[in-house]
C-alpha cells in the first residue's frame, strides 16, 4: 500500500522508533516569539543546557508589540518585560531574532514563509496553535507548549504519536467571490470544531489546487479550528513559483535537488486514508460567524439561527449562550448586523495578497460613519511592499487606520483591543468570548466580506457596494 | 531534574477537596517570564487569612502538602506545579489528581502519590495534632511515614511505575531523548544540504 502526504514527511523525520513509545522526530525549524519561551530558556538555564541547533531556530515579536508608536518603548509593563526577555535570551543562546522594527519582524507564521524557511517536507514547530498555517507548504507543522519548546531547544527533536490521516478533498471551483477563507469557515461550520480531532489533515482536489499560496495558508491556519492537529497540501507548481527566490530558499543545483524531492511529496494513488470529507467548491458562499466558536457560521445572505434549529442538546445550549454574549436575535438577516470595528490582518488574512484584495474593495469609497477599520500588515515586509503599491494610501483615503505589523486585535494581548459590547468584523481565526478584548463581539470574515462591510457599517459582500456606490 | 528516592519534610495539612489549578496559582501570576519566583501565587486567595495553613509558623517551612481529593484539576497550567516546588514542596499527597497537573508533576519532578482517602484523614489528624511534624515519602518502596509509637501512620502510595522511574533517576523528558542523543547525531548527519537554515557560516 502507498503512502499519505504526511506519512511521507513524517517517516522522514523519525529519529528513532520502538514499540509502545511515541516517534522522536526531527524538528527541521524552530520559530519562537515571545509569550510562549521565556520559562524555556528559562529551563535551559536552570538545567545547564544549550540550545542544539540554533542554525534551525529564529524568533521574532508579534503578540505584544504595538501597531502604533512602534518605535517608542512598549507601554504595557509585562508586554514590554516579555519581549524585552526574548531579545536577552536570544542573545544568551545565540538565536537569531528579529525585533520590532526590523525589517523582517512580523507574525511569526507569516515571517517563515516570506524568508522562504519554509518549506516543502519539513517539520515545523512554534509554540503557537496557528503553526499549522505552514502546511500550505506540505510541510508537517503544528503548535507546542512550553515544555516542548524547551524540549526541541535542547534537542531539536520531539516524542510524537503518529496521528491519524484524514483527507479533506474540494472538488469543483470557488464561485466568483468566494474565498479560501469562506471555505474554511463553511468546513467548519459543517464539521464542528471538534471535526478534525486528531488528525493531521491533507487538503486536495481542484479548487485547493486553484488557490495561491495566500489562500492555502488561510486554510491550513484554521485546521486548529476544527480540531485537527495539522492541516497540509501537497506542494506544487504553484508552491515552487512561490518559494523560488526568497532569501532562504535552496538556490542553484540546490535548489533543482530540492525541487525534485519535493515533487515526490504527493499521496499515492493506493494509499488509504483514516478518514474522508468530500466537499463541492459550488456550494461554498460567502460565509461568516454569529456565535462564539469558529463552527458557528453562516451564509452571510442568510438569518442569524435559533437555538431551535440544532438537533444537539449541546448544539441548542452552545447557541443560546452564544447568541446572548453577541447580543443577536435569531431571524436576524445577517447583512443588518451593525459593526463597530472591522479588522483586516492576523496570520490568517494579514498577507500582502489579503491587503491588495482589501484595498481593491475600498478602492473609491469611505469607512462607513460609525465605523473603524484598522488595518494590519502580518509583517513589517509586507507593510513595506504595500506601501510600495500605494495601498496604504488608499486605506487612508477610505478613512481606515494603516498600522505597522503584529498579531495586534486578533488576541486582546496588546494595546489594540475591542472594548466591552464593541462588534467586529475580523478576518482573524478566533471568536471566542473576549478574545479581541473583554466583552468584544467578534464575526470572523473574509477579506472581501470585511473591506464591504466596512463601507457599508454592516456585515456585508463586495456585491452590496454597488448599493452604495462610490465617491 | 533532581533524583528522588526518599524524602522527609514537614506535612501540611491542607483540609481542602476540589483544588483547581486557578485556586493553586490564579492567572493574575502567569505574566512572569522565569520558571522561578511562582510561590507568591501560590494558594494567593488564601494567603491573605491568618488561618489559613502557610501562614501558621509551625507549616511556613513546609515540603509535603497533604491534600483532599480532586487535587489540580481544571486549567492545565504548568505554573501550578512551578508554584508548588518554588514555595519549597516536594510531594503532594492526594486519593485523586487532575490528570494534567498529575502528568506535568511528573514531568517537573514534583510527586503526587495517591493515597487512601482514610489515610489523607490520619495525616490530617496527625499533623493538626502536631503541628511541624514530618512526614516520608518513601518512593523506593512506595510508602508514607508519619508519627512513630502506637499512632505511627504507615501506608503504601500510588504512582505509575514510569513516573516512578523517572523520579528515580532524576530524568525529565529532555534527559530521556538526550539519552538517545547519537541516533539525534546520526540523523542529522544524513539530513539533505538543500535544507534551510537560519544562520550562515561567515
Ligand atoms: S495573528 Fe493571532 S492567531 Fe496568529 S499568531 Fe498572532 S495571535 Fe496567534
Amino acid at each position: 500500500m502507498g503512502k499519505t502526504l504526511s506519512e511521507k514527511v513524517w517517516d522522514e523525520h523519525v529519529v528513532r522508533s520502538v514499540e509502545g513509545e511515541p516517534d522522536l522526530l526531527f524538528i527541521d525549524l524552530h520559530l519562537i516569539h515571545e509569550v510562549t519561551s521565556p520559562q524555556a530558556f528559562d529551563g535551559l538555564r536552570l538545567a545547564g543546557r544549550q540550545v542544539r541547533r540554533p542554525d534551525l531556530t529564529i524568533a521574532t515579536e508579534d503578540h505584544n508589540v504595538p501597531t502604533v508608536d512602534w518605535d517608542k518603548p512598549i507601554a504595557d509593563p509585562v508586554s514590554r518585560a516579555q519581549v524585552e526577555t526574548l531579545r536577552t535570551n536570544c542573545a544568551e543562546f545565540g538565536v537569531r531574532l528579529h525585533p520590532l522594527g526590523d525589517v523582517e519582524q512580523g507574525i511569526v507564521h507569516v515571517v517563515g514563509p516570506q524568508l522562504g524557511l519554509t518549506q516543502p517536507g519539513m517539520t515545523i514547530v512554534c509554540g503557537d496553535s496557528h503553526t499549522a498555517t505552514h502546511g500550505a507548504f506540505g510541510a508537517i507543522a503544528f503548535g507546542i507548549g512550553t515544555s516542548e519548546v524547551e524540549h526541541v531547544l535542547a534537542t531539536q527533536t520531539l516524542p510524537q504519536a503518529r496521528p491519524r490521516t484524514m483527507a479533506v478533498t474540494v472538488n469543483g471551483s470557488l464561485p466568483e467571490g468566494v474565498t479560501s477563507k469562506d471555505l474554511i469557515l463553511y468546513l467548519i461550520t459543517r464539521t464542528g470544531t471538534g471535526g478534525g480531532q486528531g488528525y493531521i489533515v491533507e487538503y486536495r482536489g481542484a479548487a485547493i489546487e486553484e488557490l495561491s499560496m495566500e489562500g492555502r495558508m488561510t486554510v491550513c491556519n484554521m485546521s486548529i479550528e476544527w480540531g485537527a492537529k495539522a492541516g497540509l497540501i501537497a506542494p506544487d507548481d504553484v508552491t515552487f513559483a512561490y518559494l523560488k527566490g526568497r532569501p532562504e530558499a535552496p538556490k542553484g543545483a540546490e535548489w533543482d535537488a530540492a525541487v525534485e524531492h519535493w515533487r515526490s511529496l504527493r499521496t499515492d494513488d493506493d494509499a488509504e486514508f483514516d478518514h474522508e470529507i468530500v466537499i463541492d467548491a459550488a456550494e461554498v458562499t460567502p460565509w461568516v460567524t454569529w456565535g462564539t466558536n469558529p463552527g458557528q457560521g453562516a451564509p452571510l445572505g442568510g438569518t442569524v439561527p435559533a437555538p431551535g434549529d440544532f438537533e444537539e442538546e449541546t448544539d441548542r445550549v452552545a447557541a443560546e449562550n452564544a447568541l446572548r454574549y453577541m447580543d443577536l436575535a435569531a431571524g436576524t438577516p445577517l447583512r443588518e448586523v451593525h459593526v463597530d470595528t472591522v479588522f483586516v490582518g492576523s496570520c490568517t488574512n494579514g498577507r500582502i495578497e489579503d491587503l491588495r484584495t482589501a484595498a481593491a474593495v475600498i478602492k473609491g469609497h469611505k469607512v462607513a460613519d460609525g465605523t473603524r477599520m484598522l488595518v494590519v500588515p502580518g509583517s513589517a515586509r509586507v507593510r513595506l511592499e504595500a506601501e510600495a503599491e500605494g495601498l496604504d494610501l488608499v486605506f487612508k483615503e477610505a478613512g481606515a487606520e494603516w498600522r505597522g505589523a503584529g498579531c495586534s486585535m486578533c488576541l486582546g494581548m496588546n494595546a489594540d483591543t475591542l472594548s466591552p459590547g464593541e462588534r467586529s468584523a475580523s478576518t482573524s481565526n478566533r471568536n471566542f468570548e473576549g478574545r479581541q478584548g473583554k466583552g468584544g463581539r467578534t464575526h470572523l470574515v473574509s477579506v472581501p466580506v470585511a473591506a464591504a462591510t466596512a463601507v457599508r457599517g454592516t456585515l456585508s459582500s463586495p456585491a452590496d457596494l454597488e448599493l452604495v456606490g462610490s465617491n | 531534574m533532581e533524583k528522588f528516592t526518599t524524602h522527609t519534610g514537614v506535612g501540611v495539612p491542607l483540609r481542602r477537596s476540589d483544588v483547581d489549578t486557578d485556586q493553586i496559582i490564579p492567572a493574575e501570576y502567569l505574566k512572569r517570564v522565569t520558571r522561578t519566583g511562582f510561590e507568591d501565587g501560590l494558594f494567593a486567595a488564601w494567603r491573605n487569612d491568618p488561618a489559613f495553613v502557610l501562614n501558621q509558623p509551625a507549616y511556613a517551612a513546609g515540603s509535603v502538602l497533604v491534600a483532599g481529593p480532586n487535587f489540580g484539576t481544571g486549567s492545565s497550567r504548568e505554573h501550578a506545579v512551578w508554584a508548588l516546588q518554588n514555595y519549597g514542596f516536594k510531594a503532594v499527597l492526594s486519593p485523586r489528581f487532575g490528570d494534567i497537573f498529575r502528568g506535568n508533576s511528573g514531568k517537573a519532578g514534583l510527586l503526587a502519590g495517591r493515597v487512601d482517602e482514610k489515610v489523607v484523614q490520619r495525616l490530617w489528624d496527625h499533623l493538626e495534632t502536631n503541628p511541624g511534624a514530618t512526614v516520608t515519602v518513601d518512593l523506593e518502596s512506595r510508602t508514607v511515614r508519619a508519627g512513630d509509637g502506637p499512632d505511627a501512620i504507615e501506608d503504601s502510595f500510588d504512582i505509575d511505575d514510569y513516573t516512578r522511574w523517572r523520579l528515580l533517576e532524576g530524568l525529565d523528558d529532555i534527559g530521556i531523548t538526550l539519552g538517545h542523543e547519537n541516533e539525534i547525531t546520526s540523523y542529522e548527519a544524513q539530513r539533505p544540504s538543500w535544507k534551510p537554515v537560519t544562520q550562515h557560516a561567515g
